[in-house]
């Protein structure tokens, strides 16, 4: 089975800046980690490799310090690793970027694609989804587990509020999963060290022959009307007392705030 | 922190094994010291990392590195927890005789399973009338067809149960003195060979410490290691090699602790202020850096000078050992210190380092043996002058 894993570098805080001018997040001068949900995908793919064979191959989108999340996920045990890295790529939207990513698929060759439910960063969670669009293939996001992959189909199970649900569809495929499905394994010095060694070819939006018009700020309709930080909510206020006391200055104060 | 010139190579193994320490041992060390429980589940998370394989020629399954580079890996271990790490480098400790005196066929039986982590090593000299005075070693080792018999019992053998390989010092002729001892290779599950009470010890708890019980055990004679009467021989060699791996322990536990009380001192308020600004506090904390760093170069050095291939190693090795212990015990008791009240209590993780620290100054030789073998090696080489 032929398992691309798609993942983003994101930089290692949670307090992420964003640029007041161009209302996209601030890179520059943070270190970049693999964002963590990507980790329990890496760790999905080669943990289905492990059971039923084939190849992890490993793709991310940015700009070349990102080659950086691939060795990471070589020195996990990853077979194969591709940068998408072109200036053309620069501004891309989740549409752009998930345009670019399934050209980039696509030219890998899949049965599966694993992501993470969602970057750290940017928090849209639609990349995923969006990617299976493009490639016109069934996806299942929120997967906290693979129960298995056989006669061509893949039975996985999809987090829900309120408990999960069993589905199963044809491969190809893809999943997008969160983090109940595994434990991400460490790396090990010897896939560090052919991590460190290994060659990672790096591919512009000609080499996937994708559509330039369709990618970078050209390609992105999505418009950031207003960035801003929401309003820290007042604290409440904890009613103590017997649980009769307690129900009746409830109802006092609700009928003074005149919402009932 | 000083980077000592330190390869990529070298500084993956220290990384590695800092970022196993941090996120697997940390979290669990409490745990396992209070439970005295064996370590397995972190055993083969170093397994997995290749973290066993360090120390190992690469024809046997390792990466081909030497001592400095289990002195780092062992460091970063015993930052988090001295029993965890004691139980990595008690491995390396019995393999390292296999290693140095293992003829082809033992080394290709016996080093792959000890890299790859699959099963651990131990070694055995210790008895209860042999500590220090090693030559009083009582098991016997008696000659038959096809091998040699063992009986008796050894004492406080790090690994004791949990490994599946161990080297055994034992008597093969015993009007000889300490040229009558012999180094062999036992497996675990030989007929004859059981083990004894676990001791239940003041620090270090996690790891295991076990008597080991020969009676009538028949080992083949392909597992005699080296020749007969070279017993002491391969035990004191083997040691030369380790004993900067306990200073690396040392070094790691005091940086444990070092770690812990400057963090406590900035968030610990006293008289409206932290005491971290208190010039009392602040020189304890110079003191116990500055003995740190120095502990840590004579440690390196003596890996280096180990791995260049120097034969003259003893009083390097043993000065290594003596400093980089007596540091942790001064740093760990200053730690306490430092904690107050916070640092006796269970809750804090300081208690537990001074407490592993002490046995640093006890194993692979006391540090009085180790100014023993100091002293003798000054005398000697102001002999060999004249």
């Amino acid at each position: 089975m032929d398992i691309v894993v798609c993942i983003k570098q994101v930089p290692e805080t949670t307090e992420v800046k964003i640029d007041p001018q161009t209302k996209t997040l601030v890179r520059e001068g943070i270190p970049g980690i693999v964002n963590p949900f990507d980790m329990y995908a890496i760790e999905e793919g080669l943990r289905l490799k492990e059971r039923y064979g084939g190849k992890v191959k490993v793709l991310t989108m940015g700009p070349p310090q990102a080659e950086d999340a691939l060795r990471e996920a070589l020195a996990m045990g990853a077979d194969e690793a591709v940068l998408l890295s072109d200036k053309a790529l620069a501004g891309s939207d989740t549409l752009a970027t998930s345009y670019a990513l399934s050209m980039a698929v696509r030219k890998l060759g899949y049965d599966l694609v694993i992501c993470g439910k969602q970057a750290v960063d940017g928090d849209t969670a639609q990349v995923g989804p969006e990617m299976a669009e493009h490639l016109g293939v069934p996806f299942v996001a929120w997967v906290r587990k693979v129960e298995e992959v056989s006669d061509g189909k893949i039975k996985v199970q999809r987090l829900m509020d309120d408990g999960y649900e069993v589905l199963e569809m044809p491969l190809p495929a893809l999943i997008t999963v969160v983090k109940e499905i595994n434990e991400p394994r460490l790396p090990s010095l010897r896939g560090k060290m052919r991590a460190r060694k290994a060659q990672i070819p790096v591919w512009t939006v000609e080499d996937i022959g994708a559509d330039p018009s369709r990618v970078g700020l050209e390609g992105s309709p999505t418009q950031v009307v207003r960035v801003f930080t929401p309003e820290r909510r007042a604290g409440g206020e904890i009613l103590q007392g017997e649980p009769e006391e307690v129900a009746d200055k409830l109802v006092e104060k609700l009928e003074a705030m005149g919402v009932i | 922190m000083p980077n000592y010139f330190l390869t990529e190579e070298q500084m993956m193994i220290r990384d590695l094994a800092r970022q196993i320490a941090e996120e697997k041992v940390k979290p669990v060390r409490a745990e396992l010291d209070e439970k005295e429980e064996f370590p397995w589940e972190i055993v083969r998370i170093l397994a997995q990392a290749d973290l066993f394989r360090v120390w190992v020629p690469e024809e046997y399954g390792g990466l081909g590195g030497g001592t400095l580079e289990l002195c780092l890996a062992t460091e970063e271990l015993s930052r988090a927890c001295a029993g965890v790490a004691v139980t990595y480098a008690g491995s390396a400790l019995g393999g390292t005789p296999i290693l140095l005196f293992g003829n082809e066929e033992q080394k290709e039986k016996y080093l792959p399973p000890l890299a790859s982590g699959e099963k651990l090593a131990a070694f055995a000299l210790t008895e209860p009338d042999a500590g220090s005075d090693a030559a009083a070693i009582s098991t016997t080792a008696e000659k038959v067809e096809g091998g040699y018999v063992l009986n008796g019992t050894k004492q406080w053998i790090t690994n004791g149960g949990e490994a599946e390989i161990y080297v055994v010092i034992a008597m093969t002729d015993k009007t000889k003195g300490a040229r009558g001892a012999s180094a062999f290779i036992v497996e675990k599950g030989w007929e004859g060979f059981g083990f004894g009470k676990k001791e239940r010890k003041m620090g270090i708890r996690a790891s295991a410490t076990r008597e080991l019980i020969f009676q009538d055990c028949f080992v083949p004679k392909e597992n005699l290691l080296g020749r007969e009467g070279m017993g002491f021989i391969v035990a004191m060699r083997t040691f030369d090699r380790t004993r900067p791996g306990i200073g690396a322990q040392s070094v790691g536990i005091a940086q444990g602790a070092l770690d812990e009380a400057l963090a406590y001192a900035h968030q610990r308020h006293q008289f409206g202020r932290p005491i971290s600004s208190f010039q009392a506090i602040q020189h304890m904390l110079a003191d116990m850096a500055t003995q740190i760093e120095a502990a840590r170069a004579l440690v390196y050095y003596a890996a280096r000078l180990i791995d260049s291939g120097e034969k003259d190693i003893s009083k390097i090795s043993a000065m290594a050992k003596l400093f980089a212990s007596d540091v942790a015990m001064r740093v760990t008791t200053d730690a306490v210190q430092i904690f107050g009240g916070y640092g006796y209590m269970r809750e804090y993780p300081v208690e537990k380092m001074m407490r592993d620290a002490k046995i640093t100054q006890i194993y692979e030789g006391t540090n009085q043996i180790m100014r023993n073998i100091i002293a003798g090696e000054l005398i000697k080489e102001l002999a060999s002058r004249r």
